[in-house]
């Protein structure tokens, strides 16, 4: 891999620049207050930070691990459809649907990790997209259980109950922002800490020479194996918030445009910085809501996205800014 | 029964046929140049299109060349524009690339000529079916097997016999050494793309004289083709053919008893050759890691 980091650099920089982090949250905490006057709505803000979360997720594994999935649909529609079953089956308690989304989700991640940890590059992805393609075909087919190609509905959301306070996520939409991001917070913080620790650094270790790495004595497949189950884990956790902000899951969350969108969001946000998925969800999504809206050859305008941010932005966003700073 | 046996077979043998012409260019795009097309289903409906403009000029064998030619030379040109700038680079930017391509080529294709199917017509010699009691085998399937017969036979001739052929099975296995031995391999790419995308085209008039013409009709193929890659084999052409007319034979054996499990088989065999036989089929080991 090129465009090396020297990982202890960007730790100092990174304690150093407390502003762009005290921004990021305080942008993040202000949405609700703003955002209707730049003409968005809580909704859109809420899918931002789910997609952001997904993109995070899918970037451990691509920006700091070296391995790339594009496949990480399945994790992500996975965990919507473990919120689903939970909340249309089972009960209606939405811990324990993100619960049941982390499960499933995380259980098929190491499962389909364990049977492709040995291969590599472009053989690793395409192995990612063909176990995508079981889950959405076993969605799409199994209609008794899953809805078939209408998806799972007739569940909501569950309003949250802290001892006597009953938290009303399910009727209002700031209200649900907030439990996104308060998970969102969660995840990322975990985040922070995998990539801080001896785990996290063996990843980067990873993504810079594998070879070496094996030398040193690390287990190269194992680390990746674990990687992706992680990986797969937040990647689950989003999917599970994009259950409960539609309120219904559909095979479309399975399908593998979902995971060419996480891609492009983590390459286009800049996937060698811990925040750039999350821009990169931001810019994608946004655009995305509003070209649909606009014109009906929105695909074009979307691929044309794909195949600029390729062509002329590969660093993303905030490696393009990075870059014309230092210079 | 021989006559429901005899139907699921000739369905599925028909399916295995465009498996097997969509896998061959995916697989002949991605041994040389490492790229995963993922526009291939986008460039098989284009071709399909194509055919059909070209159809009231030409008539229907004229067409039935042109329009994959055609189709390969937009290949060629985007190959040669836009493809090739990432090469070199970390995969991950030759997947988004075609997959934005796949957008905007499916975007085209609905502007163009509209969301719903189209007929493309065929000869009337080729449309009768042979017998009152075998109706499914009709004229048109033979024709359609025996082409992708000769094509696959003329894809493997021109890599064996051929120099340029024999340069491109060099590149698969070692295309720095091609490279050093002063074989322009930009060029080379650049052809074995197009070649890739005229199969597409061909697989694109096939199957829109069967199932008609529609802005999605490659999608359904892209998914069987990479299924067909990794159980014959990723880096091993033959594999690939081979791969293809397995799932095939496979989707149309289930289908006689469990109609609905003819997609999953694809997958269940997926799983089986990888925790059997890693590689694949026909893979070998140090090709494609």
């Amino acid at each position: 891999m090129s465009e090396t980091t020297i990982p202890a650099m960007a730790d100092r920089t990174q304690q150093r620049n407390w502003l762009p982090l005290a921004a990021i949250w305080l942008v993040l905490i202000t949405v609700p207050i703003w955002l209707p006057y730049v003409g968005g709505y809580n909704a859109l803000a809420s899918r931002v930070l789910v997609f952001g979360l997904a993109a995070m997720g899918l970037n451990l594994l691509l920006g700091f691990t070296g391995t790339m999935s594009f496949g990480h649909a399945a994790y992500f529609g996975l965990g919507a459809y473990g919120a689903g079953f939970v909340l249309r089956y089972w009960i209606h308690s939405t811990p324990l649907a993100m619960l049941a989304a982390i499960l499933l989700g995380t259980a098929a991640g190491a499962l389909f990790g364990a049977l492709m940890a040995k291969r590599t590059g472009i053989y690793f992805a395409m192995l990612t997209i063909a176990f995508a393609q079981i889950c959405y075909y076993v969605a799409y087919s199994w209609n008794s259980v899953t809805g078939g190609y209408d998806g799972l509905r007739g569940f909501q959301r569950a309003p949250l109950h802290f001892g006597p306070y009953i938290v009303n996520i399910r009727d209002n939409g700031v209200l649900f922002y907030y439990f996104v991001l308060a998970v969102f917070a969660i995840c990322t913080g975990l985040m922070a800490m995998l990539l801080r620790s001896p785990l996290g650094r063996s990843f980067i270790a990873i993504r810079e020479n594998p070879r070496r790495t094996r030398f040193l004595g690390i287990p190269v497949e194992r680390h990746v194996w674990i990687s992706f189950t992680i990986s797969a884990f937040f990647t689950s956790v989003a999917g599970g918030l994009y259950a409960l902000l539609n309120n219904f899951a559909d095979p479309t969350a399975l399908f593998y445009v979902i995971s060419g969108n996480i891609v492009i969001m983590a390459v286009m946000g800049g996937m060698r910085s811990f925040w750039g998925p999350l821009i990169g969800a931001a810019v994608f999504v946004t655009l995305q809501d509003y070209i649909s809206s606009m014109t009906v050859n929105w695909m074009s305008f979307i691929g044309m996205i794909f195949v600029a941010v390729v062509l002329f932005f590969p660093r993303g966003l905030l490696g393009f800014i990075g870059r014309r700073r230092r210079a | 029964m021989l006559t429901l046996v005899l139907f699921n077979v000739t369905n599925g043998l028909i399916l295995g046929m465009f498996y097997v012409l969509m896998a061959l260019g995916v697989s002949l795009i991605l041994n040389l140049s490492n790229v995963i097309n993922f526009a291939h289903g986008n460039f098989l409906a284009l071709g399909g299109y194509l055919t059909f403009v070209l159809e009231p000029y030409l008539g229907y064998w004229g067409a039935l060349l042109a329009g994959p030619i055609c189709v390969g030379i937009i290949g060629l040109i985007i190959e040669r524009t836009a493809i090739r700038r990432v090469y070199d680079r970390d995969p991950v930017y030759s997947l988004l690339l075609t997959f934005g391509l796949a957008f905007i080529i499916q975007d085209l294709c609905r502007t163009i000529w509209g969301p719903n199917g189209l007929p493309l017509s065929i000869p009337n010699a080729l449309n009768s079916p042979l017998s009152q009691q075998f109706f499914f085998i009709t004229g048109y399937r033979i024709f359609l097997i025996a082409v992708v017969i000769v094509a696959v036979a003329a894809l493997f001739g021109f890599l064996t016999y051929t120099r340029v052929g024999t340069r491109i099975r060099a590149g698969t296995f070692d295309i720095e050494t091609v490279s050093a031995l002063g074989i322009n391999i930009g060029l080379l790419r650049s052809l074995n793309f197009a070649v890739g995308i005229f199969l597409a085209g061909l697989a694109g008039v096939l199957a829109g004289g069967q199932i008609g013409l529609n802005p999605n009709m490659g999608d359904d193929l892209l998914l069987p083709a990479f299924i067909a890659i990794i159980v014959g084999g990723v880096g091993s052409l033959t594999g690939t053919l081979v791969g293809g007319l397995v799932i095939g034979v496979a989707s149309a054996v289930t289908s006689i008893w469990w109609p609905a499990g003819s997609e999953v088989i694809m997958y269940i065999l997926m799983i089986v050759v990888l925790l059997v036989r890693p590689r694949g089929i026909m893979g070998e080991e140090g090709v494609m890691t």
